[in-house]
């Protein structure tokens, strides 16, 4: 099992994101993505300087994916997706179907995003005949689903072709808006945001009227209020055949996080707590076939 | 420009048809379908017998297979595909990239639109479908402002169709997972946004109170009308402030802006409802054929009449109307 360390969700300043990959390259992740992939007006790093980063990080040895915007749509956001796809170096993370159109169109291998919605083994052949390397399977699928389409891959005769990534750790990624709710939320219209999601370094958290951990804002982005944690189930992760579990970064504490990931798939005997790097409740419902917002395993 | 009309069943089907809809849409009844409600949609029979009375009146009937199938699933969506060529509708509109595939490879001369909730939002993903299944026509996601909607128009390989009025979702269609992570359920897997068996209603001293999947997503006083608790509509509290955090109860209506996408060269409008009434059809299906007429007659002199306005308004959640995204003036 390998792990794999997904894009900044939020809007860090330039230097956060920097340190934050400055430690990373010398942690146990084997997969680093980088790239904005929420609101094309956050520019902590433009396209050019994410292909920079990239370079620089890559000496590490470790494989550096270039991940892309999952909600397109003027034509200056289009073009900012076509400088990633055509790096010309590195590895691309389509996250809509336009970024895999880029990619088909160079006849270059990419990884599929968690947003593509791929539900089925027919449409995974199909984008692995375009090109399609690895696939982070969508949000809401659960174990049980990922078995059976990997067991198709396996009769269709390209199971040993793709890897298969599942969102294991961090707050999940749930819907994409035109609107900004961050903005919304401080009384803004969208086009003069004053890019206040900077504010926010985990998002904003939108409770219940009764206090409960619901949803939490993240610029255009609705992610769980919840924090998925699969670490409990790794193991059957790896035996449906999942190659990758991929961590999602937050504010405080992802080192420490990807570390006792590592330690337990490595069969150290450490404390699987991780309950004191997290500021929120923990869910895993999606993997177990419930609604996502649950939270199933008690083994940690 | 066309005018593109829900039916949940055969009398809404007949409704639309008699009132001016250029092609009405309908689904299966089973998940197969975006409006997968109890005591809605059509059986193969039902289905046959609408694809009659609609190719009599000189209107298309389109099939909605606009779910995602799962493994456990897919026999049920091949099953919807080869339905649909039997019974000679005009057009499939579909979401899943699979799907797409097997309609294209087994029934290559019907035409393919791709659903709104196959997401497409940008002139590469257009061109995605267009190059893999030749679809004749996308329906765009209700994300797009009114210039992005002309941009995409001009440079289109295939035509586009926008929504016109009815429910309004925030989120970009077919990449929204609220519903399932409140209950399981998904637009995407089960073709329901809060399913039913998942909404409770309470009176309380607060109010009435409505839980999905017993979390509470909305409070109302007396006075004030409750619409159908979608996540995204409720009123939920983020740093002390209760309030609608995502999008306030409104409906979509582009009315006003019907001269702008035909000129922009929309090729259809739809109407959203398949789960309203037949009194909502009518209503809805009449001030939009009598609206297209007049902007198609003299576009320069159109304006909304306000009985138009006034009958919209008596169907809309919330009786509110918005422009959506369509008036945003940022990019």
């Amino acid at each position: 099992m390998k792990l794999s360390l997904g894009p900044i969700l939020y809007f860090w300043p330039r230097p956060t994101i920097e340190d934050f990959y400055q430690h990373h390259i010398n942690g146990p992740v084997d997969v680093i993505y980088l790239g904005e992939t929420v609101c094309a007006k956050r520019r902590s790093l433009k396209p050019a300087e994410w292909i920079e980063l990239a370079r620089q990080l890559a000496t590490s040895g470790k494989q550096i994916v270039l991940s892309t915007l999952a909600l397109i749509e003027a034509g200056s956001d289009l073009s900012g997706v076509k400088q990633m796809c055509n790096n010309g170096e590195f590895l691309v993370e389509a996250n809509d179907m336009g970024a895999v159109q880029l990619m088909v169109e160079q006849k270059l291998p990419f990884v599929a995003g968690p947003s593509l919605n791929i539900y089925n083994a027919q449409t995974l052949r199909l984008l692995h005949q375009q090109g399609l390397i690895r696939w982070v399977a969508p949000v809401e699928m659960n174990a049980d689903t990922l078995k059976d389409i990997l067991n198709e891959t396996e009769s269709m005769g390209f199971r040993d072709q793709i890897e298969t990534e599942v969102f294991s750790f961090g707050r999940l990624p749930l819907a994409y808006s035109a609107r900004c709710f961050t903005a919304r939320f401080r009384n803004l219209p969208k086009d003069h945001c004053q890019f206040v999601c900077q504010d926010y370094p985990d998002g904003l958290p939108m409770d219940s009227q009764e206090g409960e951990a619901f949803f939490n804002i993240n610029g255009i982005q609705t992610q769980s209020g919840r924090i998925q944690h699969l670490l409990p189930h790794w193991q059957q992760m790896q035996s449906a055949g999942v190659d990758l579990m991929r961590i999602s970064p937050q504010a405080q504490h992802t080192g420490e996080i990807v570390q006792r990931y590592h330690e337990i798939i490595q069969g150290q005997p450490v404390d699987a707590d991780i309950k004191r790097y997290l500021n929120a409740p923990t869910c895993d419902g999606y993997w177990c076939g419930q609604p996502g917002m649950d939270y199933i395993a008690r083994a940690d | 420009m066309k005018l593109v009309c829900p039916a949940g069943n055969y009398s809404m089907l007949k409704t639309a048809v008699d009132h001016g809809a250029d092609a009405v849409y309908i689904g299966f009844k089973d998940d197969t379908n975006a409006r997968h409600f109890a005591g809605l949609n059509f059986n193969d029979g039902s289905a046959q017998k609408a694809v009659q009375y609609a190719h009599d009146r000189d209107c298309k009937v389109y099939v909605a297979i606009n779910t995602y199938p799962q493994p456990a699933g897919w026999a049920r969506w091949q099953k919807a595909v080869d339905v649909s060529a039997d019974i000679g509708i005009d057009a499939l509109i579909i979401a899943d990239t699979g799907v797409m595939a097997y309609a294209t490879e087994r029934h290559p001369d019907l035409p393919r639109h791709l659903s709104v909730q196959g997401s497409a939002t940008n002139l590469q993903a257009l061109r995605f479908y267009h190059q893999q299944f030749a679809i004749q026509r996308a329906v765009i996601p209700r994300v797009l402002s009114l210039s992005q909607v002309k941009h995409l128009t001009q440079e289109s390989p295939v035509d586009l169709e926008v929504f016109g009025f009815g429910s309004l979702c925030v989120m970009v269609e077919g990449r929204c997972l609220l519903s399932s992570y409140a209950t399981g359920e998904s637009p995407n897997t089960c073709g329901a946004c809060s399913p039913a068996k998942a909404v409770r209603w309470e009176e309380t001293k607060h109010g009435t109170e409505c839980r999905l999947n017993n979390v509470l997503i909305d409070r109302f006083k007396r006075d004030e009308k409750a619409g159908y608790p979608v996540v995204c509509k409720g009123r939920f509290e983020v740093d002390g402030h209760v309030y609608h955090a995502l999008e306030e109860p409104t409906s979509l209506n582009t009315l006003e802006l019907l001269p702008e996408l035909m000129q922009a060269g929309v090729k259809a409008i739809k109407l959203e409802g398949r789960q309203r009434s037949t009194a909502y059809v009518r209503k809805v299906v009449s001030v939009w054929r009598e609206a297209i007429d007049s902007c198609l007659h003299n576009p320069a002199a159109f304006a909304p009449r306000a009985q138009w306005m006034q009958d919209l308004a008596s169907v809309s959640e919330g009786s509110q109307t918005t422009l959506g995204a369509y008036n945003r003036p940022w990019q």
